[in-house]
């Protein structure tokens, strides 16, 4: 979709009425839109232009890019760098924060830093537990949870003060967002759960991978009853997707990444096929036509982690954006292309 | 367990003209160490000060390796175990499953948004915390009474 008022890429958007946050993705999943999110895997270095060469990628096929915070406790390029970095050039993002190695005063100064550098959509997180990365000797911090996140950041913005009460000259307009895992135990807590976030001010939600259409269906189910899916303060539930790269890549990451719930019936079907790689592709695009006829899913998010090129193929052969091209630097005016995308590369060459 | 917390509680918030009495400054220490014994050997209390135990179904949240005080992470484990200590079982699945046994209001208190924690608080008595809040409550609700009977008069 387009918008009339499309500023200079790297000032944000008016604030239509009824928005929270002067940013796309909030435009879109308001106007009913499937919307489409990616994460991007962030770099080991200090260049610039690696970060961007890695949201070209995406390029006319997201609506926003998660900037992952240490994800799976590894050490990576921070998430308001990557951030920063991207809204430069117009790039709608997601920052995420966890709650493990920052605590409050830490984090709120992120979240008003993030804002300044043109964050729209921040994700908060309870995060992975040291144990699970590189420097498993850190100390967890956890001074809050996701949802004591959720509830600070949302007193930010609504009313304009900080967790110890003292005011903001100029709140953060963020558009809110949390995880939920609707594929892991307590199941019949996990709506609720969902339901308590949005009481701490969550807007919209993206889950864990979904192999498991039929506790999706049962979990939406429960989110309609409870109301969540109405209203001015409706969740918008973006569901997480990914290729599979092969059988033992997916026994490894059941295994060893927390909170991934793979079927063996899932596992079975790439074992059976002569080209894993492609058949973790064309599950993905299964999952993905099933959860679009889900009612109450707003959208996907695709986690292609070291398979970024594939989420173009299947956004595009999916049809999900059912024509429509979310905006990236360039799309509208040649001369905003982001300098490390492909298409700026062969201009130079001809020139 | 929930019989016996609920036998504690209203004991030492009646108690509080003794408290008074001897000052609740002069208490608190000695008042912390039978909290720390007693919640201690039933529900592996850590003292954080500010007690949770009758919104998560009598599991303590600060056992949690993350010190989750308001639902599960995302990284249980299909078994119902601990994502950091894959032994034990996820506080708050046992949690979950205690606030479906609760007779009280207990079972509902789950679905509150819990705020985040006042390190502050530590090792310090919730249950004279909870006596003294009581009070107050009383003390402001005598108060508006009386200015309604002010008022009507």
């Amino acid at each position: 979709m387009k918008f009339d008022d499309e500023p200079i890429p790297g000032y944000s958007l008016p604030i239509l009425p009824g928005h929270y946050s002067p940013g796309r993705l909030e435009r879109v999943l308001r106007a009913g839109k499937f919307a489409v999110t990616t994460e991007m895997d962030p770099p080991d270095s200090a260049d610039p232009a690696e970060v961007l060469k890695r949201a070209a990628i995406f390029d006319g096929y997201v609506d926003a890019i998660n900037a992952t915070d240490g994800s799976g406790a590894n050490c990576h390029m921070s998430s308001v760098g990557v951030c920063s970095l991207l809204t430069r050039v117009g790039y709608a993002t997601i920052l995420q924060i966890s709650c493990r190695d920052r605590n409050r005063i830490a984090i709120q100064g992120e979240i008003l830093g993030a804002a300044a550098m043109g964050a729209c959509n921040i994700l908060c997180l309870t995060g992975d537990g040291v144990q699970a990365g590189d420097h498993p000797g850190a100390k967890p911090v956890f001074d809050l949870d996701s949802m004591s996140l959720l509830e600070i950041a949302r007193t930010m913005r609504d009313e304009s003060r900080f967790q110890s009460g003292r005011k903001l000259d100029l709140p953060p307009r963020v558009f809110l967002g949390a995880a939920e895992n609707p594929f892991v135990p307590p199941l019949d807590f996990r709506p609720h759960r969902l339901a308590k976030k949005v009481a701490a001010g969550a807007q919209f939600f993206q889950t864990q991978y979904c192999f498991d259409i039929d506790l999706l269906r049962n979990f939406m189910l429960k989110v309609n009853d409870l109301g969540l899916l109405e209203g001015p303060n409706r969740a918008f539930i973006l569901v997480g997707v990914g290729p599979l790269a092969s059988a033992r890549a997916a026994r490894w990451i059941r295994a060893n990444v927390p909170g991934v719930h793979i079927p063996d019936a899932i596992i079975e079907r790439i074992e059976g096929a002569q080209d894993q790689k492609a058949e973790g592709v064309a599950i993905c695009k299964d999952l993905i036509h099933q959860i679009r006829e889900i009612p109450g899913v707003s959208g996907v998010h695709v986690m292609a982690y070291r398979q970024e090129h594939t989420v173009a193929e299947i956004i595009e052969q999916t049809g999900v954006l059912e024509g429509r091209v979310p905006w990236y630097p360039g799309r509208d005016n040649p001369e905003e292309l982001n300098p490390e995308s492909p298409d700026a590369v062969q201009e130079e060459t001809t020139a | 367990m929930e019989w016996t917390y609920n036998l504690f509680e209203p004991i030492v918030t009646r108690l509080d003209p003794v408290w008074r009495l001897f000052g609740y400054q002069r208490v608190e220490k000695p008042m912390a160490a039978v909290e720390r014994g007693v919640k201690g050997l039933l529900f592996d209390c850590q003292m954080c000060g500010q007690c949770a135990l009758s919104s998560t179904g009598m599991s303590c949240p600060m056992n949690c390796p993350k010190q989750l005080r308001n639902g599960p992470c995302g990284g249980v484990r299909q078994n119902g175990n601990c994502e950091v200590e894959p032994d034990m079982k996820c506080v708050w699945v046992e949690a979950w499953e205690g606030s479906q046994r609760m007779s009280s209001d207990g079972g509902a208190r789950i679905h509150e948004v819990q705020p985040a924690v006042d390190f502050q608080l530590e090792g310090t008595s919730s249950w004279l915390r909870v006596a003294r809040q009581k009070r107050e409550e009383r003390i402001i609700a005598r108060s508006g009474d009386s200015a309604q009977q002010e008022t009507r008069v």
